[in-house]
């Protein structure tokens, strides 16, 4: 039997996104909570409890997106397009949010464009990212391979509402990262805010998930026929428990704790949307098999990837390592 | 789809890659340029090279910054514009594009917190291995990305099916037959480019009489490596327009304005092309030369645009006076590395005031060299996006002609924005100089961020 490639590659693409949501998820939280922190030293080290990561972190927006060109061409010209807006939007924040890093630690008198700059940068591409989430939960009209809608599609009051979840739940992990990465008035702040992030990531999870099945009856079937549904009747369950523990957990004296209970939320919630929308690449018309590029493309590509993915994986995780423990605050050393 | 839709995507494309282009130029020429000073460090352990060290990462960082967020646009933008392009060509280069991130971004996503943050606080090894990686990132995302851009140049390896392109072979397609020039060319010229940003730098210390014992260090440096390198790229280009002469010989036509074509063809110094009566006006030639230089025989035949009908040609004087600045700024090089020479062999390379200040403003050269030379290939490239295979007019993504408009404008105001914000605080890192000398920088107030980032405390 040969090896089913476009799934393999659906894996890895899959894990690229998951990868992102979490890592770039944190990174673009604390940009969403930065003007709220009390004043300009815990921004400071708010900052630089990044700094040295971040890129590695937006780099799997790249992956992905590269991924999809390369395994899946037709969903990267076919969905490309009809998130135009969304999608350049999301780029102009995130390179004023990127060169903010740089530009901010050297500014003076403009040091509140940058701080502005990286705050807006962050909660834009947050919101976009998740408008185009429930745009494609909406489903991409697509005619021969090409984007057959509207530039304005994207635009309704679900994909806001997916928006701004995902605002929130970057906003979550941003300020469960501040708990397990700072201490004193940095980590006082993150703990302040992080059951206000919770309760509306909540709110807007409940949402997401409520109007999701009336208005698209494919995923309403999916989670509501039998079997299906006796398998997946404790997905909610489970999210709430989370929700519970990471309640809990922001009080508590285990700092890591809440970051990856937070992280683990966005795993159920993902696990949730790929069980919604498989077997389909594009939503409602094209599978994962139908969106593959040619067997040999995809064998050139698998070979590098089976090697080069772990050791990238290695190293990434070494820098994470190297620079572990708590962020000083910046001025006192 | 209009046409509207294509000339302004094209417009964006143009705008975004050619400011993009600027930075990973800057950044391996620089990464390159810091990995010498480390193997000067470890060679000679003179303190200078240290601060040399820090200063140069200080201002790689700020255009390392700007390479990765204009890069990240570009990566979605091949298929928000171009996805007709994207979707026909996927099978055969868009794994480079993967690879390029496996294998070059994370390489510098990876090393460079410690390359930034890590100097003082890890093990030295650990610092220059994290210079070594991030500057074989920036090689590498090199090679991918103009495998895949010689592709479309000189397409190899393939075969059609309908309307797409399948690989045939993977080695064909990424040594396609302009590759090693292309790359060959690109490298040196973003190498030659770095050292003329340290070369302007130390030579306006050197103008002004500061930090004196900084600036010898760099300056002595930088212009040994040009001194190699810009002759050296002379003969990589020659080499290069060879193959082009082989491989697109219209382009070639469209450099040296060549209408007719035939042997015993001029080298025009100067002309303005004219499109529409297929003539050169106020051309200055010298006879022969132009078929001595491409088949090296005066009497060797070279294409003419004529050879081909008006809708094949590419607009011939972009590409002719690109073409006529990339090689005058090269020149301007080439010159000012060999005056270099001479000064350093009379023993007055740090004290020829007038050499210093043609120093100090050398710099902007390499940046624009490369610009007109993209220019040149890029444009001489055209009406094909995938040369002789495919017309850059049927690639055009299904795009609202005024929802690129609006992205169009959005870029020129931000990159520009974005760019005067650049050299501000360049600037301010250069004119405040180099830092002190690492005993005394223990009780000196330390700036957040940047040399404090993210400090560990004491393991608990």
């Amino acid at each position: 039997m040969a090896l089913d490639l476009p799934l393999v590659f659906a894996l890895i693409v899959a894990l690229s996104i998951a990868l992102y949501v979490v890592l770039d998820g944190f990174d673009l939280g604390i940009g969403i909570l930065f003007l709220l922190a009390p004043s300009d030293p815990e921004r400071d080290t708010m900052m630089n409890s990044i700094a040295p990561v971040w890129d590695g972190n937006e780099t799997w927006l790249v992956m992905g997106g590269t991924l999809l060109f390369a395994a899946f061409p037709v969903v990267y010209a076919a969905v490309l397009p009809a998130f135009y807006m969304p999608l350049m939007l999301m780029l102009f924040a995130l390179v004023f949010r990127g060169v903010a890093f740089e530009f901010r630690f050297r500014a003076t008198q403009s040091r509140f464009l940058w701080d502005w700059a990286f705050s807006a940068g962050s909660g834009i591409a947050a919101l976009m990212q998740g408008m185009m989430l429930g745009a494609f939960i909406d489903g991409v009209p697509v005619r021969d391979g090409h984007f057959a809608g509207t530039t304005l599609a994207f635009f309704s009051g679900f994909t806001l509402a997916s928006g701004f979840g995902v605002v929130a739940g970057y906003s979550l992990l941003g300020a469960t990262w501040l708990i397990f990465k700072t201490e004193a008035a940095t980590r006082d702040f993150a703990r302040r805010l992080a059951p206000w992030s919770l309760a509306a990531t909540l709110l807007f999870i409940a949402i997401v998930s409520v109007w999701t099945p009336f208005t698209h009856p494919f995923i309403k079937d999916r989670w509501f026929s039998l079997p299906n549904f006796l398998f997946l009747w404790p997905v909610p369950f489970v999210t709430v428990a989370l929700a519970f523990g990471i309640w809990r957990a922001v009080s508590g004296k285990r700092d890591w704790l809440p970051f990856l209970l937070s992280a683990a939320l966005f795993m159920i919630a993902f696990a949730g949307l790929g069980i919604s929308l498989w077997p389909y690449a594009i939503p409602y018309s094209v599978t994962i098999w139908q969106a593959a590029g040619s067997r040999d493309t995809l064998i050139f590509l698998a070979v590098g990837t089976v090697i080069i993915l772990p050791i990238t994986l290695t190293y990434l995780g070494y820098t994470h390592w190297i620079f572990r423990g708590k962020v000083s605050s910046g001025y006192e050393h | 789809m209009s046409l509207d839709a294509v000339l302004l995507s094209r417009l964006q494309f143009a705008f975004t890659i050619g400011y993009h282009i600027l930075w990973p130029a800057y950044t391996i020429g620089i990464s390159g340029f810091i990995v010498v000073l480390t193997l000067l460090w470890r060679a000679t352990r003179k303190p200078v090279y240290r601060e040399q060290l820090r200063f140069w990462i200080h201002l790689f960082a700020l255009g390392f910054a700007m390479g990765v967020v204009t890069g990240l646009v570009l990566s979605y933008e091949i298929g928000t514009n171009w996805s007709v392009f994207a979707a026909r060509t996927s099978n055969v280069i868009a794994p480079f594009f993967s690879y390029e991130v496996q294998t070059a971004f994370f390489l510098e996503a990876g090393f460079i917190g410690i390359m930034l943050f890590g100097m003082d606080r890890f093990p030295e090894r650990l610092h220059i291995l994290s210079c070594f990686m991030v500057a074989a990132g920036a090689v590498a995302s090199a090679f991918w990305i103009l495998a895949a851009n010689s592709w479309m140049q000189t397409p190899s390896g393939f075969r059609m099916e309908g309307n797409n392109f399948q690989i045939e072979s993977w080695r064909a397609a990424i040594f396609s037959p302009s590759f090693p020039y292309r790359f060959a060319h690109m490298m040196t010229a973003s190498y030659l480019t770095g050292a003329f940003v340290v070369i302007g730098v130390m030579g306006w210390y050197l103008w002004r009489r500061q930090h004196l014992a900084f600036a010898r260090s760099g300056f002595s440096a930088a212009l040994a490596i040009a001194a190699v390198l810009a002759p050296l790229q002379l003969v990589i280009g020659d080499l290069h327009g060879l193959n082009s002469f082989r491989y697109q010989p219209i382009k070639v036509a469209a450099m040296e304005a060549h209408w007719e074509g035939g042997a015993h063809q001029p080298l025009t110094l100067f002309a303005l092309p004219d499109m529409a009566s297929e003539r050169n006006d106020f051309a200055v030639d010298i006879p022969e030369l132009g078929s001595l230089l491409l088949t090296h025989r005066t009497d060797g035949v070279v294409r003419g645009l004529k050879s081909v009908p008006r809708e094949d040609r590419p607009n011939v004087p972009i590409v002719f006076f690109a073409f006529r600045i990339m090689v005058g700024c090269g020149l301007i090089l080439i010159a000012i590395a060999w005056v270099g020479l001479w000064l350093r062999w009379r023993g007055r390379l740090y004290d020829t005031a007038w050499f210093s200040f043609v120093c100090a403003f050398a710099s902007p050269l390499g940046f624009i060299a490369i610009l007109a030379g993209w220019t040149v290939t890029e444009t001489g490239r055209q009406p094909w996006i995938v040369y002789g295979q495919m017309r850059t007019a049927q690639a055009i993504a299904p795009v609202n002609a005024a929802a690129v408009a609006s992205s169009f404008a959005l870029f020129v105001a931000v990159y520009l924005t974005l760019l005067m914000a650049f050299f501000y605080f360049a600037m301010r890192i250069v004119l405040a100089g180099p830092e002190t000398p690492a005993p005394e920088r223990e009780s000196l107030a330390v700036r957040p961020g940047r040399d404090s980032a993210p400090a560990r405390t004491p393991a608990e």
